[in-house]
């Protein structure tokens, strides 16, 4: 009887919504396909994962931040809690940041969470960006998709850039006061457009409320359609997976989406908030009562701009000075624009990295199993190269605390990073080429003669040897599982020709190419096992005779 | 009436008349500098007794004599101290940046070499080689002005190269503003007046004692109101936000993937 009530009960109000649901928008089928959805396992799977989350929680909590902020560039006397401040001028959009942060119930909580959770997700969508490139993630089928992220990242900066200028402090106006003195170093459109951007003469009182415009609709509204374009491309494309036996392109394998990851993505959403809590709480981010509100005229030292911008930032340190010129009355603003095209390149450069590897090895396969960065060492050594530059320019934005904090002086500091930027990058290319050149010898190695054993041993004739133990079937997969690229000659084409691109090409080719290391063939692994069995034969006779 | 005119334009042109308006403009001008100078730097109001006079130069002669020069006139390798002021050396020695330890591009700061007594000693035998900068009347260093007037002007004068929050900052070949945060009232006070090293001088028509006064009371609510929303990173700005981002956070969610990672193998 009671067991009858129990499945009534259970059949009963779960069951029927289910149903009800069901029979009206198909969810069971959904749940079904998505249900079976198979992800592979593995920690660098996850960095994608801690930017979708950082940005869930950025929605968050920059909905309670709307409730309070007011972004008007009117002019208030400050009568709040914060005793340095109060009788001071400053923009209404000011005052109410001070008043988050001091009078609205965890109000600098939130306005802390928001701000790290800021960094965190430009941050892990970084990281994420380098993990997709050092396997390879980005071949065909993702091309697309990784374009995709790219605008992501960028996308990321954008929003990060309009609201750490909207509290109106002295930090962020001066932030703007150098985008400003950016866009009027454009030669022609510059002033027309700052002016047309700042309603007048910089700073104006229009800018912060278009600011806020487009950071809480128009950039995460395009990050939210890029995100929702990035996540329907990986169900269609499915995950990549790392090498390993069964683990081809033409499968996927893992675990499904439910229950597996149903539960342990939630937990994981759970722990990345929990994180950036913790940071929020014990650690200060952006005191903008200590900046005072935004008056033209001071410029505070230490002046940086949040990490993700601070690549530009230290472009324009770098650039060397005394380079800007004159045209009759105008100046090129060559210290400028040199930053600004040089930043410029690296992002497109980022961004079409796919299409020309692609290109260059003329691969029309589909990729699922990722590379280990060391099996494509010329592209392992630009990514190097790539992130060394980058790096380079990201320090440079730091020179003075560099220079303060390392007791170091800081023209010497700022001249070693202009020889680091060009010399750097070219060394990292070098030594990340050699070293992965080298671990490809090493996997070849021990694919071919396996592991030493450390037993060495004497023969008759008075040799030692060292006895090496052959691999284990599954450690000798992902040594020679990858593939293999040899340089192309330039081919003439129907007409005949040689085409510059074609010249082109093959040169890249070389480049990428010439002195490769192919993976041990199953001939070379049998030849070396034969020769160890013989050699294992000829050691146990000498044991014998011994004896 | 004309002859009178014609008078005056024969001294216009007796050979008296050029000697006789230098010397009106001379005492216009020295006089007024005087007065103005006077308005500026009062001199010293403490009074120095002969004895703690004797004190100091006998200390000097021993500490300082073989860099400044035994009569306080200057060597190739340190300035003059005539006319500096008690308040320069007051400020020097007491932070311990004199005597300096080494040459180089800033004098650093470095435990006290003398006692109070001694200081005031070697400030009271500076002090009287020639009028300067004496040290500031204790009712400007209470640190009860108004901190929004002072963090004003501390923004305007002062931040471009400490910080709008005092951290310090960087200033060429190896040269640095230093850190506000551990600061007595009455060193702050003796920097802005003095002006040592790199720093320019804030006279009293400049920044008056009561404004001094107002930014030592922005900057000692500084010290004495640390942040409200936890530690402050060193108030270093976004490149330590930076540092805690990556290091800290993206780190530790890392180290926690590897294990989430791990658990399925």
């Amino acid at each position: 009887m009671s067991n009858v009530a129990n499945t009534q009960k259970k059949n009963g109000f779960l069951a029927g919504t289910a149903n009800y649901v069901d029979e009206r928008v198909g969810v069971a089928g959904i749940l079904k396909e998505f249900g079976r959805k198979i992800f592979p396992d593995h920690w660098s799977f996850m960095l994608g994962e801690v930017a979708l989350y950082s940005f869930l929680v950025l929605l968050l909590s920059g909905t309670f931040l709307t409730f309070f902020f007011q972004p008007s560039m009117t002019d208030v006397i400050y009568d709040g809690v914060y005793a340095p401040l109060k009788g001071a001028h400053m923009s209404i959009a000011y005052s109410s940041s001070l008043d988050i942060t001091f009078e609205v119930r965890g109000g600098l909580l939130m306005r802390q969470v928001h701000h790290w959770s800021a960094l965190l997700f430009v941050a892990a969508a970084g990281l994420h960006m380098l993990r997709v490139f050092f396997t390879g993630a980005f071949r065909k089928p993702r091309e697309i998709n990784w374009v995709v992220g790219f605008v992501l990242f960028v996308l990321g900066m954008a929003a990060g850039f309009t609201g750490y200028s909207l509290p109106d402090d002295l930090l962020s106006g001066n932030g703007l006061r150098i985008i400003d003195g950016m866009i009027k170093g454009v030669p022609v459109i510059g002033t027309g457009i700052s002016s047309l951007l700042f309603g007048g003469e910089f700073p104006g009182h229009a800018i912060v409320g278009r600011l806020y415009s487009l950071h809480i609709m128009l950039i995460p509204a395009l990050i939210l359609v890029f995100l929702a374009v990035h996540l329907f491309m990986l169900v269609i494309h499915k995950h990549t997976h790392y090498s390993g036996p069964g683990k081809k392109d033409t499968n996927v394998v893992g675990y499904p989406l439910m229950p597996v990851y149903v539960a342990k993505a939630g937990g994981f959403f759970f722990i990345v908030f929990g994180v950036i809590m913790l940071i929020a709480t014990f650690f200060t981010i952006n005191p903008i009562w200590n900046y005072g509100g935004y008056d033209p005229s001071p410029v505070s030292a230490g002046t940086q701009p949040d990490w993700y911008i601070g690549w530009l930032d230290g472009a324009l340190r770098l650039a060397p000075t005394g380079i800007e010129f004159m045209i009759g009355d105008y100046t090129v603003s060559t210290n400028i624009l040199l930053p600004l095209v040089i930043s410029l390149v690296f992002l497109a450069a980022v961004a079409i990295y796919p299409f020309v590897e692609n290109w260059v090895t003329g691969d029309k396969r589909e990729h699922h199993v990722l590379d280990r960065p060391r099996n494509a060492p010329v592209r392992t050594a630009i990514g190097a190269a790539g992130v060394t530059f980058y790096a380079v320019l990201w320090a440079g934005a730091s020179t003075d605390l560099i220079a303060t904090n390392f007791k170091m002086n800081l023209n010497q500091v700022l001249l070693s990073m202009q020889i680091s930027l060009i010399i750097l990058p070219i060394v990292a290319f070098l030594v990340t080429k050699r070293v992965c050149l080298a671990l490809q010898r090493k996997d070849k190695e021990i694919a071919i003669h396996g592991r030493e054993s450390g037993r060495i041993v004497r023969l008759p004739h008075g040799e030692y040897i060292e006895v090496h133990e052959p691999l284990d079937p599954h450690d000798l997969y992902k040594l020679v599982d990858f593939k293999d690229y040899k340089p192309t000659l330039a081919r003439p084409n129907a007409q005949g020709k040689i085409t510059v691109a074609a010249r082109l090409r093959s040169s890249l080719s070389k480049f990428y190419f010439e002195d490769r290391i192919a993976p041990a063939t199953q001939t070379e692994i049998d030849e070396a096992a034969h020769h160890a069995h013989e050699l294992e034969v000829e050691v146990q006779k000498a044991i014998e005779s011994a004896k | 009436m004309a002859q009178l005119k014609r008078k005056m334009n024969g001294l216009r042109r007796s050979p008296m008349a050029f000697g006789i308006v230098l010397f009106a403009g001379l005492l216009v001008v020295g006089t007024g500098y005087t007065a103005v100078q006077a308005a500026v730097s009062p001199s010293s109001a403490v009074s120095r007794s002969q004895e703690q006079i004797d004190f100091g130069k006998r200390l000097f002669l021993s500490n300082c004599a073989s860099c400044h020069g035994k009569n306080a006139e200057g060597t190739l390798n340190a300035p003059s101290l005539i006319g500096v002021g008690e308040a320069s050396v007051d400020f020097q020695v007491s932070t311990g940046r004199m005597p300096g330890a080494a040459s180089g591009p800033q004098l650093q700061v470095k435990p006290v070499q003398f006692t109070e007594e001694q200081i005031s000693a070697l400030a009271a035998y500076v002090g009287s080689l020639a009028d300067g900068p004496s040290i500031p009347d204790a009712a400007y260093l209470k640190a009860n002005g108004d901190p929004n007037k002072g963090g004003e002007l501390f923004r305007i004068n002062c931040a471009m190269c400490h910080n709008a929050a005092g951290a310090g900052g960087a200033l060429t070949q190896g040269k640095y503003a230093p850190n506000l945060m551990g600061s007595s009232e009455k060193t702050i006070y003796e920097a802005m007046l003095t002006g040592p090293q790199n720093m320019p001088v804030f006279n009293d028509a400049n920044i008056t004692p009561q404004e001094k006064n107002d930014i030592i009371t922005y900057l000692k609510y500084l010290q004495n109101n640390r942040s409200a929303g936890g530690d402050e990173l060193g108030n270093l700005g976004p490149v330590a936000e930076g540092l805690v981002a990556w290091l800290g956070m993206l780190g530790l969610i890392i180290a926690i993937t590897i294990w989430l990672g791990a658990k399925s193998n």
